[in-house]
């Protein structure tokens, strides 16, 4: 076991380092600085520099555009992302449905689909949840039947995140009603934009902001080709997605960042003749939560190392989405608690009554109670981690008084 | 001992339901967060018809004579509704310092028209660095030929973007940290140099920023005795705080009854999701901390007539942690156990989730209040077996 750095991986670093600090326009180094949250756009921006200097897609092969780093580097390389705070990308096309389609798309699929996430071109979204299927996943009803070459879909989706700003969607829909219900859904890829029957309605969030929609099919025509994996085999595909999505899932880096934030609002929270930084009592609550940090951190290292070696997600996986969102919703806790009274403003509010720097952390702290909620909610990881790696036996069937 | 609600207090707890049933559901509340007020002067007037605006004050000052657990009750109540009338600003706090501390001729023409629901009031007493120091003050009041000159600035005024008159605290002597030498003055809120900005809060109703530049006052509006504003001023912020508490109640208890009633009707996996026994206990658990918030607001709402400040102290600190550490439990599981709809702001329980940690967040945090409650004598001196 080794954690050290060779000097070749320095060097590395100190290049990430110097070409970050002079790709990010200004205007964006200055609301980094300032921990503020960034817009949609800022982060397709982003995307499109990191796409030009061949960076965006860490993760992928070489074949397919990734820059052919090893672990240690993408571990290097998402390190001094984090401290230069520059905006997070959406995941959906990079870092879900793109590595899906490595590894099971079609010749074609993967020409069509993957330049243009790559280049930021095209924006993804997730069509799993419907209203009567939540947790219960395999209960999803949007139906799809075969008409010549399309499938013709109808039905909604619901909680889509973005798809109000995607391009295509990627979703789990109804092939057959026939046999388990895991072995009758598919998964499509339609394109949100320019299909007649799709249409999407964005949901208020409680953080203010639209950040999730419901996005309605009606007699909406999807090619055939456009199905990844076999028909019915749609579970299959989502499980496989499900493997991608799960260290990144745990928020761990995001919430690093927010750790960050955390101790700035405690060094600019005055506090009578000197700021919150000087009291011993609250330093002592943002070491606590930063330890725990270091610890979910190194069981998301340990994943990551895994898989590097080809290794199925070991035990210690399963528990990176419970714990990071429970830690990194401690730590918007605390922020809020950081910044006292500052914290109960609302977004908006005059930008000269409540400061940029301040007003989005009650937005976020509202907002951020999803982490436990989506991605598979807590109590489902619990039942997960009960059943299937600690092997305990089910609950019986509730028995009737005699 | 008898905790049970006497047939006048069952009367009221019925009729403010009532009003909030037919009145001020969180329907109405919706539409009055749209507004720049956020509340409205004709349910203001109606609420000073009905008594609630001078319940705990003397009848010898225009009130009712009540107890606070009368208006704790009548806040509880209000609480299930997020009924935003600004009744902590402007009847606990500056209207029970004026009630404290003011002249007949104060009275008159500041508590008088707030307790008829034609004006309203605010209490000016936070700063940016003040946090919840309630000695430091760097507003200052200079006194200068008959009148005083006060200049500074004031945040998280509640109610201070409507109110008619606020009581702004400012330092007539000593320095910032110092306990004495703070001095209570009603201002007119269209005072010249008094510029006030409305910052909206996170739960939908509004505060006032206040920047004082030079506004000279009469020495007719200070209120009580100059220099020794601290020991009030803690009465009254601890009276908030069992306000708050007993809205916070209100709020918790519509949080866990519309989550129980969640955990019966949605289902997943052919089953209520109440069924699985992971959500009972956590319901159960629930259940466990509604029931400390309820008996803590009690206690609190009690003390609060109190005028023993250690006595006073004890119990409202207990209260309002209670109120932030056993409520925060029974607020984050309430849009936990909703999924996803929980994250819409469609669904009520957002509202009253916003709301609730604002009023945690008021009149003390739960660091502030442990810290105040390991600092009591009562605490003190047993710990080091005095
Ligand atoms: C902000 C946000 C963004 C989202 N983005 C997307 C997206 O882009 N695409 C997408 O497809 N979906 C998305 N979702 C949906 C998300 O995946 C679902 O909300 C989640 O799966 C929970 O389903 P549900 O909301 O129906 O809650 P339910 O399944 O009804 O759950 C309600 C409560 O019951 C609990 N529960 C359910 N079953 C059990 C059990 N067996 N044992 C114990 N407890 C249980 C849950 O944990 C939860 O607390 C998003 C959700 C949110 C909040």
């Amino acid at each position: 076991m080794d954690m050290s750095f060779s000097s070749e991986q320095l060097a590395f670093r100190d290049e990430v380092r110097e070409w970050i600090a002079g790709a990010m326009p200004d205007e964006m180094k200055r609301k980094a600085d300032d921990g503020a949250v960034f817009e949609n756009t800022e982060s397709l921006a982003w995307h499109r520099i990191l796409h030009e200097k061949g960076w965006v897609a860490p993760d992928w092969p070489v074949e397919v555009g990734g820059p052919g780093w090893d672990s240690a580097r993408r571990f290097i390389f998402q390190e001094e992302l984090l401290r230069a705070n520059t905006p997070a990308l959406s995941p959906f096309g990079l870092t879900m449905v793109g590595p899906l389609l490595i590894q099971y798309g079609s010749e074609e699929q993967q020409q069509r689909f993957l330049p243009p996430i790559l280049s930021g071109e095209e924006i993804w979204c997730q069509g799993y949840s419907e209203p009567n299927a939540g947790s219960d996943l395999a209960a999803l009803q949007l139906r799809a039947e075969k008409d010549g070459d399309d499938y013709v879909l109808n039905g909604q989706k619901t909680w889509t995140t973005y798809a109000q700003y995607a391009d295509w969607i990627f979703l789990l829909c109804r092939t057959s009603s026939e046999g388990k219900r895991q072995e009758g859904i598919s998964f499509l890829l339609a394109d949100v934009k320019n299909t007649p029957g799709i249409t999407v309605k964005p949901f208020l969030t409680t953080g203010g902001t639209y950040a999730f929609s419901e996005t309605w099919f009606k007699d909406a025509r999807v090619p055939q080709r456009y199905r990844v994996g076999p028909e019915n085999g749609g579970w299959s595909m989502a499980k496989a997605l499900l493997g991608h999505e799960r260290t990144a899932i745990g928020g761990v880096s995001e919430s690093g960042r927010w750790l960050q934030t955390l101790k700035r609002i405690a060094r600019e929270t005055p506090v009578g003749r000197g700021t919150l930084l000087d009291d011993p009592a609250f330093r002592r609550r943002i070491a606590r939560l930063e330890m725990r940090h270091r610890a979910v951190s190194m069981v998301n290292l340990r994943t990551l190392a895994a898989a590097e070696l080809g290794r199925a997600p070991g035990a210690e996986s399963s528990i990176l989405k419970l714990v990071g969102t429970e830690i990194f919703q401690e730590i918007t806790e605390l922020c809020m608690d950081a910044l006292g009274h500052d914290s109960l403003g609302w977004i908006d509010s005059d930008p000269v009554a409540l400061p940029e720097r301040e007003r989005f952390v009650a937005s976020q702290f509202n907002y951020l109670r999803a982490t436990t909620i989506y991605g598979g909610s807590n109590e489902v990881q619990r039942n997960v981690i009960a059943k299937q790696i600690l092997g305990l036996p089910s609950a019986p069937p509730a028995r009737k008084a005699s | 001992m008898n905790f049970e609600l006497s047939e006048e207090q069952q009367i009221l707890v019925d009729s403010v339901q009532r009003f909030v049933q037919n009145d001020s559901t969180v329907e109405r509340f919706r539409k009055m967060r749209e507004t720049e007020r956020a509340w409205e002067p004709a349910m203001w007037a109606r609420m000073g018809e009905m008594g609630w605006l001078s319940v705990p004050f003397p009848e010898a000052h225009g009130g009712f004579g009540g107890s606070f657990m009368d208006l704790a009750l009548i806040l509880e109540q209000l609480g299930r509704g997020l009924v935003p009338e600004p009744i902590i600003p402007s009847v606990v706090l500056a209207g029970g310092l004026i009630s404290r501390l003011g002249s007949e001729e104060q009275r008159d023409r500041f508590l008088l028209p707030m307790i008829e629901g034609r004006s309203s009031l605010a209490l000016a007493y936070a700063e940016r660095q003040s946090r919840y120091d309630l000695a430091d003050c760097l507003t200052r009041a200079e006194a200068s030929g008959g009148a005083y000159r006060l200049s500074g600035e004031k945040t998280w005024v509640l109610n201070g973007h409507a109110a008619d008159h606020i009581v702004v605290v400012a330092r007539t002597s000593g320095d910032q940290l110092e306990a004495t030498g703070l001095s209570l003055f009603v201002l007119d809120a269209d005072t010249p140099g008094l510029s006030i900005t409305r910052v909206n809060g996170m739960d939908g109703q509004r505060t006032g920023r206040l920047e004082l530049d030079g506004v000279e006052v009469d020495t007719d509006r200070l209120l009580g005795p100059a220099d020794a504003a601290l020991a009030p001023l803690e009465w009254a912020i601890d009276r908030a705080a069992a306000a708050a508490c007993a809205e916070g109640q209100g709020i918790v208890q519509e949080l866990f009854e519309r989550t129980v009633s969640y955990l019966k009707q949605r289902e997943q996996f052919g089953v209520p999701i109440g069924s699985f026994q992971a959500l009972q206990h956590r319901a159960a658990d629930m259940f466990a901390e509604v029931e400390l918030c309820k008996s803590c607001m009690i206690l609190a709402a009690i003390q609060a007539d109190a005028e023993d400040p250690e006595e006073r102290a004890a119990e409202i600190s207990a209260a309002k942690f209670q109120l932030t550490q056993g409520g925060w439990f029974v607020q984050s599981n309430a849009i936990q156990l909703h999924g996803g709809i929980g994250i819409t702001d469609e669904q009520d329980e957002g509202l009253f989730f916003k709301r609730l940690r604002v009023l945690q967040g008021l009149f003390g945090d739960a660091d502030h209040h442990s810290d105040r409650f390991q600092g009591l004598d009562g605490f003190d001196a047993e710990a080091r077996q005095l």
